[in-house]
């Protein structure tokens, strides 16, 4: 083992959480095995790009897609705060398609609501990267497109579409419930046209979007792609 | 052999008609719901959307043959229920598959899905689904307790297992319904229906805010829309059996409709009004009142 490798070994290990690392389990009857975390419960197969391929029906499923939005409830800065008008009385985003849910799993939004810290950015992208194709970003607020007031804090990201393909920004600190819902018809416009293909970009320029992940997330401590 | 294809081919008319009327009927309650709440809600073509958009989900993950398995279960159960029950009465297409006994094997289907469900969430590995589906055969085997007591009384006072056969001895009017001639095995079942539908107090096991939405936790794209469509089935079909036992059954589709549409509006009436039991209040609640009422019930026709 050189001692590069050997550098890399150590480094990965000093920043493994502990239920991450090898060890050994016995089972219930009794039988001893090593359990590899990062092997067995995680899998780092890279995302393939799956584009669309006949344009009549493409055409009709991006307008079920479109009018079926599904966002994940993931509630990363202060932006939060404007989801939770969004579904009651006074907004009710319900009507134009827009449901909220609990798994990542199911959704097909990632709304990033605000800024972004480093360690949430981790969680952000183990999310993103859990939701199926097609997925769709969108980005809430000043401080995911440059910032915002958090320009230059020492623990927060400044540009969002370095780490993760954003369909739709929503500018503003805060934006208001309305202008969220407007960042929503866009997004709708979007997918109807086709052009909302953020989950297969990420596969194509994903050895670039890890690079800049990395670059940012110093104690990088889980597989390349965990779905 | 002419006959049966005949025949399948109006089961799956049968078929396509229940599962429309389900999503539909299933869009009707959250409105209601939405209103409660003052909103507008959803469009009254909101799960249809959502059932395209699962279906064409361009990627889906598996965690094992019984990771895919279990929505085939689910699926299997709602479609076994639809199969053997008669639909509307005295209808030669829309009865379906059932015989002298298809009450008993009802009964074993509605747990069927649920098994194969605990079997696939579990394949899913997210401790949630464990969780989940846990607490979701717990709520559910008490469930099943005051209906089956119901589902004996009543086969002790028709002295009979066929569903086609209960719903003809109560033909002729309102006044020979179970509900009227035998109102304590109604209730009982009634009761039991609250944590059959899964609408509030007893939709713990579902609920997107507990240990997040249980055992779906892990299932997607069309994993999930097996699910959906199943429950869309489902709330129709358990609605229909209820028809048939307790309020006479149906001569037509328009009072299929009126009458599965009140069954399932009953579940959702008690739910906007009540807040949400904690598995063991819920578990609790189904071995009191409502098993008492069951057993009261068979004891007066034994």
């Amino acid at each position: 083992m050189s001692d590069n490798t050997k550098n890399i070994e150590e480094k990965k290990d000093k920043f493994l959480a502990e239920e991450n690392k090898k060890r050994i389990v016995t089972g219930p009857d009794g039988v001893q095995f090593e359990v590899d975390p990062l092997q067995d419960y995680f899998c780092d197969k890279r995302p393939v790009a799956k584009d669309p391929k006949n344009k009549v029906i493409e055409n009709f499923l991006n307008w079920a897609r479109a009018e079926s939005l599904w966002v994940l409830g993931f509630g990363t800065g202060c932006g939060n705060i404007e989801i939770p008008p969004l579904l009651t009385p006074r907004f009710d985003a319900f009507r134009y398609g827009i449901q909220m849910r609990p798994t990542p799993r199911q959704s097909s939004v990632l709304i990033i609501s605000g800024y972004l810290a480093v360690k949430t950015l981790k969680r952000a992208i183990r999310s993103y990267e859990q939701m199926q194709n097609p997925k769709y970003v969108l980005a809430l607020g000043s401080c995911t497109i440059n910032g915002g007031m958090y320009y230059d804090s020492y623990n927060t990201i400044n540009r969002l579409d370095y780490y993760l393909p954003v369909d739709v920004y929503v500018a503003g600190c805060m934006p208001r419930p309305e202008a969220l819902l407007s960042g929503f018809n866009k997004l709708k416009e979007r997918i109807k046209a086709g052009r909302a293909e953020g989950a297969n970009d990420y596969a194509n320029k994903f050895d670039w979007y890890k690079a800049n992940q990395k670059k940012i997330i110093k104690d990088w401590n889980m597989p390349d792609y965990n779905w | 052999m002419n006959d049966i294809i005949v025949k399948l081919l109006w089961t799956l008319l049968g078929l396509f008609i229940v599962l429309n009327w389900g999503l539909l009927m299933g869009a009707t309650m959250r409105k209601i719901v939405a209103r409660v709440a003052h909103r507008y809600g959803i469009p009254f073509y909101q799960p249809w959307l959502d059932l395209i958009k699962l279906y064409s989900n361009r990627s889906s993950i598996s965690h094992g043959v019984m990771f895919y398995l279990g929505p085939v279960f689910r699926l299997g159960g709602g479609l076994g229920i639809f199969l053997f029950l008669p639909l509307i009465y005295g209808s030669e297409h829309f009865s379906n598959f059932s015989w002298a006994g298809d009450l008993i094997l009802i009964l074993y289907f509605q747990f069927f899905g649920m098994l194969g469900m605990a079997l696939g969430a579990s394949d899913g590995g997210h401790p949630n689904s464990v969780i989940g589906i846990t607490r979701g055969l717990g709520q559910f085997t008490t469930v099943e307790v005051p209906l089956t007591l119901a589902v004996i009384s009543i086969a002790l006072q028709y002295n009979t297992l066929s569903i086609s056969e209960i719903v003809a001895a109560q033909q002729g009017g309102f006044q020979n319904w179970t509900l009227v001639t035998n109102p304590l095995a109604t209730a009982a079942a009634m009761l039991s229906l609250l944590g059959l539908f899964r609408e509030a107090p007893f939709n713990l096991v579902k609920a997107p805010n507990e240990v997040p939405i249980g055992p779906p936790t892990e299932y997607h794209s069309a994993f999930l829309g097996i699910l959906r469509t199943n429950g869309a089935l489902l709330h129709v079909v358990e609605a229909a059996l209820f028809m048939n036992l307790f309020f006479g059954g149906a001569t037509h589709w328009v009072e299929f409709i009126v009458k599965t549409f009140l069954v399932y509006f009953w579940s959702v009436f008690v739910g906007v009004v009540s807040p949400r039991f904690r598995i063991e209040q819920s578990v609790t609640w189904f071995l009191k009142i409502p098993l008492a009422i069951g057993i009261l019930a068979v004891i007066l026709y034994i």
